[in-house]
C-alpha cells in the first residue's frame, strides 16, 4: 500500500476526532476524542517510518502512547474530582473557575 | 517453519489448531471433574463419583444440563452487551494458546513441524495483551447485567485486573533480558534440560509475583472477589443463566490452562525434562516433548486447585495492598538487580541467589512500613477490628 | 487486489467506523467500545506496516489499560443517564460537521500533494523494508532517543504525584 492511503486514514481519523469534541459535551466523551487524534498521529508516524525504512517515527509513538497514558490518568481524576463536586461532566455546565 | 511448503504449512496449522482446540475443550471437562474430585479428596469426602467411573462424567452430564436449561434474558439488561460478555471473555482465552510452544517438534514424511500453532516474534507481548481483554468480558457482562452486585463484581474486577496486569508484565522482564528473545519458543529452548537450567530458579521472586499475579487474572480464589459469594450473589454473574453461565464457567477454566502453560513456557523449562525430550527419533521426541509439556502443565494445574481448597479470600484491602506494596517492588527490584548482576558478574548462578536477597530486603522494608503505619492494636476497641467488608472498602 | 490491501480496506473501514460510532452512539458504555474496535483495527494496521512490537503495544496500553480506566470510570460514575442533557443545538452541530469536513479536506490534499514534494515521498523502499524487530527499537530508545525517553518517565511520574494530590486534596475535604 502507498503511503498516502495510510496519511488519508490517519487525517479522517483525526478529523472524527476533532468533529467529536466540536460536537459532544461530555467531557468522558471528548477525553475518547482525544485519544483517537492522538491514535491518528500514530498511525501517521508508523506509516512514515515504514515509508522511510528506519524506525524513528515508531519510537515515537511510543512517546505519544506515553503521554497519553499520564493525560488519561490525570483527566480521569479530573472528571471523577468534578463529578463528584458538580453531578454531571457536561462541558457546558462546568464552565465556572471557582468550585 | 519457514522451509516448509505452503500446503504443508496449511494443512500443518489447521491440524495443530483443531488438536489444541479440543485438547482445551477436553481439559476444561478434565479440570472441572478433577477439581470437584481434588476438593473432595481434600476435604475428606468424595466428590462426585455417580455418573461414568469414578465420576468422570459428571462434566458432560453438567454441559447437558446447562445446554438445555432455558436460556432467559432478564428484561432489565442491556440486550446486545449481556450477550457479547461471556463470548468476550471465553474467545481471548481459547486465543492465546497460539502462541504457546507445547513441544519441540515433530517429523512427518520428511517435514519438520514445529510443535506450536504461531511462532511470532513477539510472543509474550501477544500473551500479555490478549490477557489484558480479559477483564472486559467480566466489565461489560457485570455492566449490561444492570445490576447492583454485578457491577460491584465488575468494579472490583477491572480494578484488581489493572493493578495485578503491571506485576505481570513486570515479572518476566528480568527473564526477557537474559533470554533477549520475545518468542515463547525461543524462551522455552533458552532453558536447558536440567530444572536448575530452568527461569524460576533464576528469577524465583519474580516467579512467585508472576504466579501470584496470574491467579488474580484467572479471578479465583483466593482472588475472587469479583464472585464473592457471600458478599455479592455471584458476582458479575449474577444475571447469568444457562449456556452462558457456563460459558463465563468455561473461559474460567480455560484461563488457568492457558496461564499454567504459559507459566511452564516461562519459567520451567517447557518441554525439556532431564534431557528425555531428545530420545526416540524425530518422531518419539517430538511426542515425548508434548507429554512432558503436558505432564508439566498439569502439576501446575493441581497447584491452582490446591491454592484455592487452601486459602480463604482476601479482604479488598489486602488484595490492593499485596498487589502494590509487595508484588510490584518485588518484580520492580528484580530487574534491576537482575539487569546489574548480569552486567557486572555474567553468571546466573549469583543473580539468582540476588534477586532472593533482595526480595526479601524489599519485602521485608514494605512490611515494616506498613507495621510502622497501621494503629496499634491496643488502641482499638473490639468494635473496630471487625472485620470491614470489601463492599466499604470498594467507597 | 492483493492481500495487503484487501486487509488495508477492512481495517482501514473498520477503524472509521468505530471512530464515527464513537462520536455519535449516546451511551458513553457504546461510546468506549466502539473506541476499542477503533484502537484493535489500527493495531491490525501496524501489523500491516511490520510495526509488529508497536501493534502489540497499542492493545497492552489503549486497548488493556486506558480503556478499562474509562470503563472503570464511566461505571464507577454510572454515567449514562447524564449524556442526554443539554446536548449541542442542530446549527452549531452542523456548523462543527462543516469544519471537520473541511479539516479533512485539507487533511487529504496535504497527503497526496504537498508530501509528493518532501523528502518522504522521494524515499519509497515502502514496502521492501523488512519488518522493524524489538531490537531495532529498542536500540533507538536507548541510545538516540534517551533524553526523550528519561523524560517520559518524568511526565509519568509528574502524573502519578498529580492524581495523587488530586485524590489527597479531595479525602481531606470530606474529612
Amino acid at each position: 500500500m502507498e503511503l498516502k492511503y495510510y496519511l488519508i486514514l490517519s487525517a479522517l481519523l483525526f478529523t472524527t476526532g476533532v468533529i467529536g469534541v466540536l460536537v459532544r459535551r461530555n467531557a468522558i466523551i471528548i477525553f475518547m476524542c482525544i485519544e483517537l487524534m492522538l491514535n491518528a498521529a500514530n498511525l501517521a508516524f508508523v506509516a512514515i517510518s515504514r515509508s522511510l525504512g528506519e524506525a524513528t517515527g515508531q519510537v515515537f509513538v511510543f512517546f505519544v502512547m506515553t503521554v497519553a497514558a499520564a493525560e488519561v490518568a490525570i483527566g480521569l481524576a479530573i472528571i471523577v474530582s468534578v463529578f463528584k463536586h458538580r453531578e454531571t461532566i457536561n462541558v457546558d455546565e462546568v464552565n465556572s473557575l471557582k468550585g | 517453519m519457514e522451509n516448509l511448503p505452503l500446503s504443508v504449512f496449511i494443512l500443518s496449522s489447521i491440524g495443530k489448531i483443531l488438536i489444541i482446540v479440543h485438547l482445551l475443550l477436553i481439559g476444561v471437562m478434565a479440570m472441572i471433574w478433577s477439581e470437584r474430585r481434588v476438593s473432595g479428596w481434600m476435604q475428606d469426602r468424595l466428590g462426585p463419583n455417580r455418573v461414568g467411573f469414578q465420576g468422570i462424567l459428571q462434566p458432560v452430564a453438567d454441559g447437558l444440563k446447562f445446554l438445555f436449561k432455558e436460556d432467559l434474558i432478564p428484561n432489565h439488561v442491556d440486550k446486545p452487551l449481556y450477550v457479547l460478555a461471556p463470548a468476550m471473555l471465553l474467545v481471548p482465552a481459547l486465543v492465546t494458546v497460539a502462541v504457546v510452544p507445547f513441544g519441540s517438534s515433530i517429523t512427518i514424511l520428511g517435514h519438520e513441524i514445529p510443535l506450536q500453532i504461531a511462532d511470532i516474534n513477539i510472543g509474550i507481548l501477544y500473551v500479555l495483551a490478549i490477557t489484558s481483554l480479559g477483564v472486559y468480558g467480566v466489565v461489560l457482562g457485570a455492566w449490561a447485567s444492570n445490576n447492583k452486585y454485578a457491577l460491584l463484581g465488575g468494579l472490583r474486577s477491572s480494578a484488581q485486573m489493572i493493578s495485578y496486569e503491571l506485576t505481570l508484565g513486570l515479572a518476566i522482564i528480568g527473564l526477557l533480558m537474559l533470554t533477549s528473545s520475545l518468542s515463547l519458543r525461543e524462551i522455552a529452548k533458552a532453558q536447558g534440560a536440567y530444572p536448575w537450567h530452568w527461569n524460576f530458579l533464576i528469577h524465583f521472586p519474580a516467579f512467585l509475583a508472576f504466579t501470584t499475579a496470574m491467579f488474580a487474572e484467572t479471578n479465583r480464589l483466593p482472588f475472587d472477589l469479583a464472585e464473592a459469594e457471600q458478599e455479592l450473589v455471584a458476582g458479575y454473574h449474577t444475571e447469568y443463566s444457562s449456556m452462558k453461565f457456563a460459558m463465563f464457567f468455561m473461559a474460567e477454566y480455560m484461563n488457568m490452562i492457558v496461564g499454567s502453560a504459559v507459566t511452564v513456557t516461562l519459567f520451567l523449562g517447557g518441554w525439556h525434562f532431564f534431557g528425555l525430550e531428545t530420545m526416540g527419533g524425530p518422531v518419539w521426541s517430538g511426542l515425548i516433548s508434548f507429554g512432558i509439556f503436558f505432564v508439566k502443565t498439569g502439576i501446575f494445574l493441581f497447584v491452582f486447585i490446591w491454592v484455592r481448597w487452601t486459602l480463604p479470600r482476601f479482604r479488598y484491602d489486602q488484595l490492593m495492598n499485596l498487589g502494590w506494596k509487595f508484588l510490584l517492588p518485588i518484580a520492580l527490584s528484580s530487574i534491576v538487580v537482575t539487569g546489574t548482576l548480569w552486567i557486572t558478574t555474567g553468571s546466573r548462578l549469583i543473580v539468582g541467589i540476588g534477586n532472593v536477597v533482595v526480595a526479601l530486603i524489599v519485602a521485608s522494608i514494605v512490611a515494616g512500613l506498613l507495621a510502622m503505619k497501621a494503629p496499634k492494636p491496643a488502641m482499638q476497641d473490639s468494635d473496630s477490628r471487625v472485620t470491614p467488608t470489601a463492599l466499604d472498602a470498594i467507597e | 487486489m492483493n492481500a495487503e490491501q484487501i486487509l488495508f480496506i477492512l481495517f482501514g473501514a473498520v477503524s472509521l467506523i468505530g471512530a464515527i460510532s464513537v462520536i455519535s452512539f449516546r451511551h458513553p458504555i457504546y461510546s468506549a467500545l466502539s473506541l476499542i474496535v477503533t484502537f484493535f483495527a489500527q493495531a491490525g494496521l501496524f501489523l500491516l506496516l511490520g510495526a509488529h512490537f508497536v501493534a502489540a503495544v497499542q492493545v497492552i496500553v489503549y486497548a488493556g489499560a486506558i480503556m478499562v480506566l474509562f470503563l472503570f470510570v464511566i461505571m464507577l460514575l454510572n454515567l449514562g443517564t447524564l449524556s442526554a442533557k443539554g446536548a449541542m443545538g442542530g446549527k452549531l452541530k452542523g456548523f462543527a460537521v462543516i469544519l471537520g469536513i473541511l479539516l479533512a479536506i485539507e487533511g487529504i490534499y496535504i497527503a497526496t500533494n504537498v508530501l509528493n514534494n518532501t523528502a518522504i515521498a522521494s524515499a519509497q523502499p515502502a514496502t521492501a523494508t523488512p519488518n522493524t524487530t524489538t531490537y531495532e527499537i529498542g536500540e533507538l530508545l536507548f541510545s538516540k532517543y534517551l533524553l526523550p525517553f528519561e523524560v517520559t518517565s518524568l511526565i509519568l511520574l509528574a502524573a502519578l504525584i498529580g492524581v495523587i494530590v488530586l485524590v489527597k486534596r479531595e479525602s481531606e475535604s470530606e474529612n
